[in-house]
């Protein structure tokens, strides 16, 4: 465990009470999450502290967990030339909560954000050009959300009656085939049949 | 008399041009011949990697990795098996280590000879091309040799390298590396002192330390503006630790600066590969658990264990514990990583590239802004674009 990455965590902690509410180290790597609301001010806490000198966003992505009530996970990576560290800020988001762009205080976030917004659709107020920026002219949905299929929606080709590039719904010869490989010995903790047993054992314990 | 007002013309720069170093298409505001803002357009090789790679096990998402800068394929192979090895908890054996910093650095040497002859070929010399593919393909040649394949090499994987290094080889890159700082030599000879390959580039796309650092630029261009920075000697990956090697800086931050530090880099990547060839260990190139990595073909034939292992390794993969990770390399056009996330099975839950060309690319307008059109190629030259990873 590299004691400045944990030194660093409290000092954090203790310095932002309001606008951190978790620090973990995990791997040498320390995780920081904030509050969607006061995202800017601890990037900037992290740009301009001695302690920290974060000078440089180098990446900037999200993660997308359906199942939560907030489903995206934005994460920012930084890095520190100064004191050769890095350090990672997590903040929830959801489809419609914005969060607060960081692009007046790394520059590097301007297309960073513009990458989430194409890719995940989170939204990022106040930035001051969120175009799509990998995904064709027009193009409809945000493709690394898991909800998104792997095959898209729609194909392209050239039509030759037309003249142009034709947009057509995604024709599969054969179904998409996605193998489930939790294997039923290490993965599956009940095969199906066992809540007869177990109720049984329920149902004895009861009448005992 | 009424004053005119001028609308700023509007140039179409690309998608189809040989400037444009792949499919960027460049919508540049115009005030006569200077740039007034530049807008690139990117995708247009977008080809959904980090959305197939989380329906890949991890074994099938190697070869992607070849095809996102394929000019330095094995540096960011590199990058997600040590992201990899991180979240398995395992490290390879030491020869892998030292064949893995052989070729990261011999893929360094051919990146760097293809950005300095494109951009020697876009500011108008043509001759350095010529020399600079012929080493190139010797070094493809070594990529064949160890691999099978000239260009998409999936050879690092996670627990080591896929295959030793045959008979005869470490003796022909060690003859390569003695001849080769004679053709930087002549390279130098072309260009550096160059009087039209200076005034294209002196002072051209100059970027001050701090801008640098705000624009998250990464490698020679963080180098070039002044900043020692570099991955392998901050925080040392593999064997680098142990190899004695200079890192170049630059001072003006400039095209031409830029230049300079790639061209000592290759000098220094030819010290770090003789260095690994006097110092290469004995012993396996991957780590012996085949849980993780494949059984020998040999033990196959008589072992009934190895043949499933080789049965499940191939179909299922291996599952990875969960967590995540984010893991850099110094590759030679700056600092590509993988944030890896996994939630347990044997396919990546998330699998983010950090591509520096992309980084880069975003401080297009930036840097262009004031220039004259025939700088910007200049500028895009020297940033050492292949949109292979800008788009990803």
């Amino acid at each position: 465990m590299n004691p400045t990455l944990t030194e660093l965590g409290e000092h954090l902690t203790s310095s932002l009470p309001d606008d951190i509410f978790r620090t973990e180290t995990i791997r040498d790597e320390l995780i920081v999450w904030a509050y969607r609301e006061s995202l800017v001010k601890v990037m900037t806490a992290l740009r301009d502290d001695p302690n920290a000198q974060f000078k440089q966003l180098v990446d900037v992505t999200a993660v997308d967990y359906p199942d939560r009530p907030e489903r995206f996970e934005v994460v920012y990576n930084l890095l520190s030339l100064k004191h050769n560290l890095r350090i990672r800020v997590k903040v929830p988001a959801s489809e419609d909560t914005p969060v607060p762009s960081v692009v007046d205080i790394f520059s590097s976030a301007i297309w960073f954000e513009r990458e989430v917004w194409d890719l995940f659709g989170v939204f990022f107020s106040d930035h001051p050009d969120l175009r799509r920026i990998m995904t064709d002219y027009g193009f409809e949905g945000h493709p690394l959300r898991k909800d998104f299929p792997l095959t898209g929606y729609v194909e392209v080709r050239y039509d030759e009656d037309q003249k142009r590039v034709v947009y057509e719904p995604v024709n599969l010869v054969q179904e998409f085939r996605n193998f489930d490989f939790i294997s039923p010995w290490e993965g599956m903790l009940h095969l199906p049949g066992d809540e007869k047993a177990e109720d049984e054992d329920a149902t004895q314990e009861s009448k005992a | 008399m009424a004053e005119a007002h001028i609308k700023p013309l509007t140039l179409n720069f690309g998608p189809q041009h040989p400037a444009a170093h792949g499919v960027l298409r460049l919508v540049l505001e115009m005030d006569g011949e200077v740039i007034e803002r530049a807008d690139p357009h990117i995708g247009l090789l977008h080809r959904g990697t980090e959305k197939l790679i989380e329906y890949k096990t991890y074994l099938q998402a190697i070869p992607y990795f070849d095809r996102l800068d394929y000019v330095s394929p094995m540096n960011q192979e590199h990058a997600f098996a040590l992201g990899v090895e991180k979240l398995l908890g395992i490290e390879p054996p030491p020869r892998a280590q030292y064949i893995r910093v052989l070729y990261s650095e011999l893929t360094r040497i051919a990146n760097h000879l293809l950005n300095i002859c494109t951009f020697a070929l876009d500011v108008g010399a043509m001759t350095p091309m010529l020399w600079g593919f012929e080493e190139r393909e010797k070094i493809m040649e070594f990529y064949e040799r160890v691999c099978g394949a000239r260009l998409h090499a999936a050879y690092f994987r996670p627990g080591g390298v896929h295959q030793d290094l045959p008979a005869g080889l470490v003796d022909d890159i060690r003859e390569f590396c003695e001849d080769f700082p004679n053709l930087i030599d002549d390279f130098e000879g072309l260009l550096t002192n160059n009087r039209i390959y200076r005034q294209r580039t002196v002072d051209i796309g100059v970027v001050s330390a701090e801008e640098a650092m705000d624009w998250g630029f990464s490698g020679p261009m963080l180098r070039g503006s002044g900043v020692p920075w570099d991955l392998r000697r901050a925080q040392p990956y593999e064997v680098y630790d142990q190899l004695d090697f200079q890192i170049p800086v630059g001072k003006n931050g400039d095209c031409f600066d830029r230049y300079l530090v790639r061209m000592e880099e290759m000098r220094q990547s030819v010290k770090i590969i003789l260095q690994c060839l006097d110092k290469l260990p004995e012993g396996p190139v991957m780590v012996e658990n085949q849980k993780i990595t494949p059984p020998r073909r040999g033990e196959m034939k008589r072992s009934m264990e190895a043949l499933i292992h080789h049965f499940k390794l191939y179909t299922e993969g291996y599952h990875v514990p969960p967590g995540e990770t984010y893991a850099a390399v110094e590759a030679p056009k700056g600092e590509f990583a993988v944030y890896l996330v996994s939630d347990g099975t044997n396919k990546p839950y998330r699998c983010k590239l950090r591509a520096p060309g992309f980084v880069h690319l975003s401080a297009m307008d930036y840097m262009c802004k004031g220039h004259m059109l025939a700088d910007s190629v200049a500028i895009l030259g020297s940033m050492d674009i292949v949109f292979g990873e800008v788009d990803r």
